[in-house]
């Protein structure tokens, strides 16, 4: 599970649409993590990827896995078409961050209702049980 | 009720069925790929029911999330292609933010909800998650497919089973006759013929019976190798129905390879 999806998940419980907690979910700090290096950048489709992060949510989660140093707020490119040398590296950040990077094993629950969920072999569960469906 | 007829008729058996499955589901059909084409570089959607993720990799320029009830079907996809971004999770009760995504796809998904209501819920529930203008692209499938080798047709019972057959492990050998040689010593010599022709008969009766036991085998084994799930044939013009009773607007609707597809955006926004 790339880093990225971390930024559209919440919590399959229908009540804790109530809450405001349910987003993002909380990542446990032993999450274990992988780095594909192998997956190239593509600058046109990370910058407007960016545009649609949830930069909070994100601050959030890294904070969770134990990488405190994202800045406050979201990374601004400069203004015009031609990408500057500033662009191009919070691009290979972020491109790092969101897409290179994913979580292999662990759990992540809910700030509302503190249900559990998996991620094993790369892939979240987020089926729920039969009493809380 | 309805969630323990799915939880029999679909959940449990593409678990069962899901690798036989997943090699028969590789080709994207064109008006999937089309929508899928359409949408702008760095675009965000969803895959409700992606099964082994046959579309998650048409256009590389997107960023879809997957998502299967089967276990079985993801872990599938995984394999295929470890980039793809799966997850599991019920149709009805999907994790992805509301209100964020450019665009939905549900291909051949919304049909294995028993019941209308369920249907219309399933399809709601994808509307919630697209922001304003967001479109979403399902496909059910038809009623009317005469082209096609099970020739459902009009006036025909909507809610079936359908059977898949699973793949044998092993070819079945049939029975052969063992060439056995008959001892004649003892006999005396005018006996000999109506002694052979007993043993022939004796032989043959033999044969048949192992024949009969292989065929009696050979059928048990098919019906443990069929599954059956459940559809609901859409009928022309009832997705459209469904969509609007989910409060959709429709922009589109359309026929392709046995299914009907509509396109539809939130009304509601």
């Amino acid at each position: 599970m790339k880093l990225l999806t971390s930024n559209f998940l919440k919590c399959s419980v229908k009540a804790c649409d109530n809450s405001n907690e349910n987003f993002p979910l909380r990542y446990d700090a032993n999450c274990q993590l992988q780095q594909d290096e192998s997956i190239d950048c593509n600058p046109e489709f990370l910058i407007n990827i960016l545009e649609r992060v949830d930069w909070n949510a994100l601050v959030q989660v890294a904070s969770d896995l134990g990488n405190k140093s994202l800045p406050p707020q979201k990374p601004e490119l400069s203004p015009g078409d031609d990408l500057t040398d500033d662009d191009l590296a919070i691009i290979r950040d972020m491109h790092s961050l969101l897409i290179q990077t994913s979580i292999v094993e662990g759990q992540m629950s809910c700030r509302n209702c503190g249900h559990v969920y998996y991620i094993k072999n790369g892939i979240p569960n987020l089926l729920l049980p039969p009493h809380l469906a | 009720m309805a969630e323990l007829k799915e939880q029999e008729y679909v959940h449990r058996v593409y678990d069962e069925i899901a690798p036989h499955f997943s090699e028969t589901r590789y080709k994207p059909w064109p008006v999937v790929a089309n929508f899928l084409n359409s949408q702008p570089m760095g675009a965000i959607g969803i895959d409700v029911g992606c099964g082994n993720g046959k579309y998650l990799g048409v256009n590389p320029n997107l960023f879809i999330i997957g998502s299967d009830r089967s276990s079985g079907l993801i872990q599938c996809a995984n394999e295929i292609n470890s980039r793809y971004n799966v997850l599991i999770a019920d149709g009805l009760q999907l994790p992805h933010k509301d209100g964020t995504f450019d665009f939905a796809i549900s291909i051949a998904v919304v049909h294995h909800w028993t019941t209308r209501e369920r249907r219309i819920a399933a399809i709601a529930h994808i509307l919630t998650k697209l922001r304003p203008e967001g479109q979403a692209l399902i496909y059910c499938w038809a009623l009317e497919q005469n082209e096609s080798r099970r020739g459902y047709h009009e006036g025909m019972e909507q809610d079936v089973l359908i059977p898949w057959v699973l793949k044998p492990k092993k070819p079945t050998k049939s029975v052969k006759a063992a060439p056995e040689k008959v001892d004649l010593s003892g006999i005396p010599l005018h006996e000999r013929a109506q002694y052979v022709s007993e043993m022939k008969k004796k032989r043959r009766q033999e044969l048949r019976k192992e024949q009969e036991e292989l065929e009696q085998q050979q059928q048990r084994e098919a019906s443990q190798d069929t599954r059956y799930r459940f559809y609901h044939l859409y009928r022309r013009g009832e997705l459209e129905e469904d969509c609007k009773a989910a409060g959709g607007t429709v922009i589109g609707t359309g026929y392709e390879r046995d299914n009907w597809y509509a396109i539809v955006k939130s009304a509601t926004k």
